[in-house]
């Protein structure tokens, strides 16, 4: 199932966020040799996961971590500005309307609809909350994987070459592509409304309608 | 269009205020534009000190720091560390106090409908902007929808000038626009439409959204003729 989890709440799911940071770990330190910090406890952390950031996992059956990106929005200290902002040309993007999404991850056994559920609920965010652009950055091989999705980026900018290649990309979501993504993310647009829901709160009649 | 002039006028007057006064007269104006109960800004910081300004009944303000209503209310709770907007249905009004609260918020006429944005400011400053109503969801949702995105705007805009207000404040990085978004609005200025400048800059007409969002929201802008009128009178952009 996917969570949508802020970084204070990850202790409810100590085995889910301990296998993300591990799976992140796995990815980006061990497959891709991108030069990130791993802690004593095998965990892949940034400055940047102690700003409270909302993370969407894709928890899978045995309550392990499937998949798994990180939300921040552009208004304060983000990845894309900070350290990559000669991709974009020099200067910021920021608007409270544009999250950063980083930190894109799967995990090794990862199902092949593991990154598609993960855009599906990308698109919950958006429409939930009244996000228009995400801005995020990925690894080379991300691309080929978007594009499978149906979900390509328009990419910005990138450097590096190999498995060193890092791109910064924007995502927005149409309907007809969110039904698109569900379809390759073997889900129901209903069942996706239903994790953001159990997320966020229901968006259903007000439960003091009774009482008031 | 109408509506949208009136709300740069709106916040044009805002973005001219020198005291917390301007602000209480914006939440007015913008109550007044959206034909809602309540407009109001509320910061915490971390030390939990706290003001607000806005449109609720200053009886009810007074109740509310008077009752400790800070450490009660679902809607705090609910925001506080977050950055995602909120619909108050959506929030966990089941204990006692949370049903208490909001029975005697609705008693001084806060509304029963609510919509709030959180703000996360510098050095832990948090504050939420409110717009508050009473009515029934279904009409409540045709609201937000249609202006959720302003709301969210509008709440970054009032934060940034209450930060402007902060004695002894350091200033902020500056929303300085960048390379590129001064190219779009150069264009968007000179009267280019968005497919001819995504054309001229070589960029998909997305990519180009994205940098009038973001131009826009540096500038403080509810559109983009909004945001190109400025970016000119600020003298950002020459044509």
């Amino acid at each position: 199932m996917l969570r949508y989890v802020y970084g204070d709440e990850l202790k409810n799911y100590p085995k889910l966020g301990q296998s993300m940071f591990q799976d992140r770990a796995d990815q980006f330190k061990i497959r891709l040799g991108w030069d990130v910090c791993v802690n004593e406890q095998g965990h892949e952390r940034d400055q940047y996961d102690d700003l409270n950031p909302l993370y969407v996992i894709w928890e899978e059956p045995d309550g392990r971590h499937g998949g798994s990106m990180r939300f921040l929005p552009t208004t304060g200290p983000a990845m894309v500005n900070e350290h990559f902002s000669h991709l974009l040309g020099g200067g910021t993007i920021s608007s409270p309307l544009i999250w950063e999404c980083t930190r894109f991850c799967l995990s090794r056994g990862a199902q092949p609809t593991v990154a598609a559920a993960l855009m599906l609920a990308g698109g919950e965010v958006m429409t939930g909350f009244g996000i228009r652009h995400f801005v995020g950055v990925f690894d080379a091989r991300m691309v080929r994987i978007y594009r499978m999705i149906g979900s390509s980026p328009d990419i910005v900018g990138a450097e590096g070459a190999g498995r060193d290649k890092i791109s910064v990309g924007l995502w927005e979501f149409t309907r007809e592509a969110k039904t698109k993504i569900a379809a390759r993310a073997g889900l129901s647009e209903d069942i996706s409304r239903l994790w953001f829901d159990r997320a966020f709160g229901p968006s259903g009649p007000h439960p003091m309608a009774l009482s008031a | 269009m109408k509506t949208t002039s009136q709300l740069d006028q709106i916040l044009a007057t805002l973005e001219q205020a020198v005291a917390l006064e301007g602000l209480q007269t914006a939440t007015i104006a913008l109550r007044d534009h959206f034909g809602i109960d309540h407009i109001v800004y509320h910061w915490v910081d971390s030390a939990g000190d706290q003001y607000g300004c806005g449109t609720y009944d200053p009886a009810w303000a007074q109740r509310y720091i008077e009752q400790n209503y800070l450490r009660v209310d679902p809607v705090v709770a609910g925001c506080y560390q977050r950055f995602h907007p909120v619909d108050w249905k959506r929030l966990d009004w089941s204990s006692k106090a949370a049903r208490a609260f909001r029975a005697d918020a609705i008693e001084y006429g806060v509304g029963d409908q609510g919509f709030s944005v959180p703000i996360r400011g510098p050095n832990g400053q948090f504050a939420l902007f409110t717009a508050s109503h009473s009515c029934d969801d279904a009409e409540w949702d045709v609201f937000t929808e249609t202006h959720r995105r302003d709301l969210i705007l509008i709440a970054h805009y009032f934060n940034q000038k209450a930060l402007e207000f902060e004695p002894g404040r350091t200033p902020e990085q500056s929303q300085a626009l960048s390379p590129r978004e001064v190219d779009a609005m150069t264009l968007l200025a000179i009267g280019y439409s968005r497919a001819q400048v995504a054309e001229t800059l070589s960029i998909s007409e997305h990519t180009l959204r994205v940098y009038i969002e973001s131009a826009r929201f540096k500038l403080g802008a509810m559109n983009t003729t909004h945001a190109v009128a400025r970016a000119l009178s600020r003298g950002l952009i020459v044509v």
